[in-house]
């Protein structure tokens, strides 16, 4: 690749201490974050040298079946997130199992269509390519996810006595929760939708400046950027979608009942 | 010749509620009574099948069991005290165009009732409302939860001769009530609720007399 700067330690030393400057500032104004900044500081470089040290290793071997466990732990990592971030939570199983069977579909789903139809690197399940676009693409999916089904359970609990009604009137299950479902898909979008309307404008997206940065044309790095948006939109809407009808199946019975005893309020950890 | 069965439990079982046994004729209203919390609106929400709940229920000879779930709530309608809406605008909530005109008339209500919004309607607005759409599916059954609880005399005496309109159509009713005076005036039996078992039958005095 042209026109790529390596970095040294020695940068990277100088630049942290900005943030010893930061912390110093805030033990000056008393803000009581400098434990905070520096522990945090401490813990991003960690993390980072961890994950540099692992990807190293794991493009170093590039064997399919690695590629395809670390997929699938990520998957099932978002899932848990999903789970995490909801304040109505499916009881048993399925708290954690709506949120992880979604993302393990939409994330490789969404990876491998990338990886054969588009981007096409040689191997196919190169982990070069697939780990950092699976990773774009569930994270993405899992925010959308994660707002859908916070929606429609808290929607479900407000507006019991809207959804008795039609269900006392005839309604079926589908036709009694659809304007909460709708609302819920709704929400689960806006995120996408609004990263859409941003990107390029008001933020410059992470990999594509990234690209940029390792000296890939501007052009080339929109196509790539493009590309991964398409697939973050995709795997969000088809994520919402079946979460969203995924929570409303489970919340609702054969006999046409809202089924509220199945949602817990999760405790606060 | 007495009039047919319309609505028969046997041994219905829920988590709250039990009652072993209620026959109701068609064309035949029946009074539930019994203290706040003895399970009065939990039976009536078995019995559509709203909560889960297991035992014998069926209505005109066919069992519950071999209807779908919509098709139940529509031949037994269940207002509960408490109406939910869904929509900004009363007409909605009606099949077809909006509530009747006849229909608002005899509860006392304009017929521009159905362009009313519902944030906007009094308790006892909202109470006949829901009555007169749970009455558009036609059903053969109510189970009316305190019917008349936000009315004045006057409504209730209007919500009362509807009610008999039904019954004199052969329709069924089961209604609670905690108003002694509206049981006697209404209904032909009492059955009581105790800890949420349905009780034994009590005569009514009314009828009895």
């Amino acid at each position: 690749m042209t026109g790529y700067i390596q970095l040294t330690v020695l940068d990277l030393v100088l630049a942290s201490g900005l943030l010893l400057a930061a912390a110093l500032a805030s033990l000056l104004l008393q803000l009581g974050l400098s434990r905070q900044i520096l522990w945090a500081a401490v813990r991003m470089t960690a993390q980072l040298l961890l994950i540099g040290l692992l990807l190293k290793l794991i493009f170093a071997i590039t064997a399919p079946w690695l590629t395809a466990l670390v997929v699938v732990a990520m998957a099932l990592l978002a899932g848990y997130e999903v789970r995490q971030r909801q304040a109505n939570r499916l009881a048993g199983w399925w708290s954690y199992g709506l949120g992880a069977s979604t993302m393990l579909l939409v994330g490789p789903l969404m990876t491998v269509l990338a990886v054969t139809a588009f981007v096409q690197p040689e191997p196919w399940y190169d982990p070069r390519y697939a780990i950092p676009m699976v990773g774009m693409i569930l994270g993405n999916a899992m925010t959308g996810v994660s707002l859908g089904l916070d929606t429609l359970t808290s929607a479900m609990k407000r507006d019991v006595a809207a959804v008795e009604a039609r269900l006392l009137l005839g309604g079926t299950r589908w036709e009694a929760c659809r304007p909460i479902a709708r609302k819920a898909m709704r929400s689960g979008m806006m995120p996408i939708i609004n990263a859409m309307m941003a990107t390029g404008v008001i933020a410059l997206p992470g990999m594509m400046t990234g690209q940029i940065l390792a000296g890939v044309d501007p052009e080339e790095a929109v196509r790539y950027q493009l590309l991964i948006m398409f697939m973050i939109a995709g795997a969000t809407s088809l994520g919402v979608v079946l979460a969203v009808v995924g929570g409303t199946w489970r919340l609702t019975d054969e006999r046409d009942r809202l089924r509220l005893d199945r949602l817990t309020e999760a405790k606060a950890d | 010749m007495p009039p047919p069965l319309r609505l028969s439990l046997r041994d219905l079982r829920s988590p709250v509620v039990t009652a072993p046994a209620m026959d109701v004729a068609a064309g035949e209203c029946v009074a539930l009574m019994g203290a706040s919390g003895s399970g009065k609106s939990r039976l009536l929400r078995a019995i559509v099948d709203l909560d889960p709940n297991e035992g014998q229920v069926s209505l005109d000879g066919r069992t519950r069991k071999t209807v779908a779930a919509p098709d139940w709530r529509r031949a037994i309608a269940y207002v509960p005290a408490e109406s939910g809406w869904w929509d900004e605008q009363v007409a909605p909530h009606f099949p077809d165009d909006g509530p009747s005109p006849s229909g608002l008339v005899a509860l006392g209500l304009p017929e521009t009732a159905g362009q009313w919004l519902v944030a906007r309607l009094s308790t006892g607005e909202r109470q006949r409302l829901a009555l007169l759409r749970a009455l558009a599916n036609e059903p053969k059954v109510l189970l009316l939860d305190e019917p008349t609880s936000g009315l004045d005399s006057e409504a209730t005496a209007k919500v009362e001769l509807l009610l008999r309109e039904e019954l004199a159509r052969g329709v069924s009713i089961l209604f609670v009530t905690h108003d002694p005076a509206q049981a006697d005036r209404l209904a032909q039996r009492r059955l009581r609720m105790a800890d949420g078992v349905l009780q034994e039958e009590t005569a009514n005095e009314a009828a009895a007399s």
